[in-house]
């Protein structure tokens, strides 16, 4: 923790914090206007064909119109991300906290966990669906918490090892027994990592679940419809899906990114260690 | 507890570390009396943090008898004999500063009423009121080492083990500091080991100052230091400070510390000697 940039939240009125939120994004909302109105007026000065890139305008149309078929399956789908999120952040959690707790364990199976982790999981999708079943939720969930797994796992162990030597020597100093040192230590310690293990999850989530849609699901999820459009040239609705996905997939993150800032409170600077 | 008992007694402490290959420590005989302040001096490398951390059992020696409070060192341990302060305050991020203080009493179980009793006696004890609620980063590193004090302070042990507690501090808030150290140590009649590497720091605070020499880690000889309590800025212009200081220089010189002196404590003997 040692990189992380000391920097005090600064405090003030509601008022005020929001006025300077606000006015902290204005760059990047003027870069997303400016974005969208040169994808606009390219696709029409140049009259690029509908099925290579359809003007913003159009999908925003038809995120409108389809919006019940639409949001129907985004809503399929991110329920599939959210279980697979929570199942695979647990097990990872859990799996670290023994590898931290018992250095042998973390000697005899860590290689594999990092070894798998290099493994192009998401080839593993239509294996899951074959074995968990096609048709529904569960085998998408598999596949978002295997990906989840790997950097929640990793970051917790760094988290609960990262521990300043002089913290565990005060800790004795205090006869604590291992489980305080874990509650009043360790655990706390490695919170800022835990939550930068989840962020990234959240993504690796969404991936999941929608190309475990793409082998083969039910109709309703968003992966299928996705593949269905694009196979039919309606690509002016598949751009629409893939605009739905991102739309939940960065609510995904920023709510979990909103419980990390009101868990941590106390942390100096606004992030946590480095990303 | 008898009047008479040491707080902590050594015996041919001695320490090797790598299977030998380094003698930190050798022939260690100490002892400290009740509500005695004894710094250990000595160049880097004398091996005077480890001689703490084998009184506070947090390093096993190879070697002799520790005797602490009477007991072995494990179990003064595990009674809480003692409170020990670090040269880095080790403060708990995640927590205000009146639960950093508290964390010793929590792993006490005492409860909660006790507990904030007991932690706003020791923020007014180390002159910390109002900011009991800030957390350690929006803390100058003076008042972080407070907070750590106030700490080991927290469930009163009979005895405060601190190594170097002041010396990555500025030198303006190392004098304070002592003095608040000095006045801390006279109003809860604890007995203090401190070590250091400052030759005025030692010889201001304690009532014995024992002198190392390095590698192996050896104990030189024992300045007792016979100012007048209470001390303040003035004992540093005494002309018995300057002799006093005199005297441990020379007992680092026999041991052949002196070499690796850092240039800051000569700049204070020169302040000492003129009487600023």
């Amino acid at each position: 923790m040692s990189t992380t940039v000391v920097e005090p939240i600064p405090r003030g009125t509601l008022g005020a914090r929001v006025g300077r939120s606000l006015w902290d994004w204005f760059p990047a909302v003027v870069v997303f206007v400016a974005g969208i109105a040169l994808w606009e007026g390219l696709v029409r000065g140049l009259d690029v064909q509908n099925f290579l890139l359809p003007p913003p305008s159009d999908i925003a149309r038809t995120l409108w119109t389809e919006r019940d078929t639409l949001w129907g399956a985004a809503w399929f789908t991110f329920q599939e991300a959210v279980g697979g999120w929570v199942l695979g952040c647990s097990a990872g959690i859990l799996a670290a906290m023994l590898f931290a707790r018992w250095p042998p364990l973390a000697a005899a199976l860590l290689p594999f966990a990092i070894a798998a982790n290099a493994v192009p999981i998401i080839a593993f999708a239509p294996i899951t669906n074959n074995w968990f079943g096609a048709l529904n939720q569960t085998s998408k969930m598999v596949i978002a918490a295997v990906l989840c797994f790997f950097p929640v796992l990793i970051n917790t162990i760094r988290g609960l090892t990262s521990v300043r030597p002089q913290q565990i020597e005060l800790m004795r100093s205090y006869a604590a027994g291992q489980l305080t040192v874990f509650r009043r230590v360790r655990f706390p310690n490695a919170l800022p990592f835990i939550f930068t293990g989840l962020k990234v999850a959240t993504v690796l989530a969404m991936i999941g679940a929608i190309v475990g849609d793409y082998f083969g699901g039910s109709q309703d999820a968003l992966g299928i419809q996705i593949r269905r459009q694009a196979g039919v040239f309606a690509f002016t609705e598949a751009w629409a899906a893939i605009v739905a996905a991102s739309i939940l997939g960065i609510l995904f993150y920023v709510a979990v990114a909103a419980v990390e800032r009101l868990t941590m409170g106390w942390l100096p600077s606004t992030g946590g260690p480095a990303e | 507890m008898n009047e008479r008992a040491s707080v902590v007694e050594l015996r041919k402490v001695s320490k090797e570390f790598g299977r030998g290959h380094v003698r930190a420590l050798e022939d260690i005989d100490l002892e400290v009396r009740p509500g005695e302040f004894i710094s250990l001096i000595g160049p880097s490398g004398c091996g005077k943090s480890t001689l703490l951390r084998i009184v506070g059992d947090l390093i096993q020696p190879s070697g002799g008898e520790v005797v602490v409070n009477g007991k072995t060192a494990r179990q003064a341990r595990i009674d809480r004999d003692y409170g020990i302060v670090f040269q880095d305050a080790v403060l708990f991020d995640w927590r205000t500063v009146e639960k950093n203080i508290a964390l010793p009493l929590e792993t006490l179980r005492w409860d909660r009423t006790k507990r904030s009793e007991r932690v706003q006696e020791l923020v007014d004890l180390v002159e910390l009121k109002g900011f009991e609620k800030h957390h350690p980063w929006q803390l100058s590193g003076g008042m972080q080492q407070r907070v750590s004090i106030a700490r080991a302070l927290s469930f009163r042990p009979p005895l405060l083990l601190m190594d170097e507690p002041f010396g990555a501090l500025d030198e303006m808030t190392r004098e304070r500091l002592n003095l608040e150290l000095l006045r801390i140590w006279q109003q809860s009649g604890s007995t203090v080991v401190f070590v250091t590497h400052s030759i005025a720091e030692a010889v201001f605070l304690s009532t014995h100052v024992v002198v190392m020499s390095p590698r192996p880690g050896r104990i030189v000889g024992t300045v007792d230091v016979d100012l007048a309590q209470p001390r303040g800025f003035e004992t540093r212009e005494e002309p018995r400070f300057a002799e006093l200081v005199r005297e441990v220089r020379r007992l680092l010189r026999t041991g052949g510390g002196f070499e690796v002196e850092e240039p800051e404590d000569e700049e204070r003997f020169i302040v000492a000697e003129e009487g600023l």
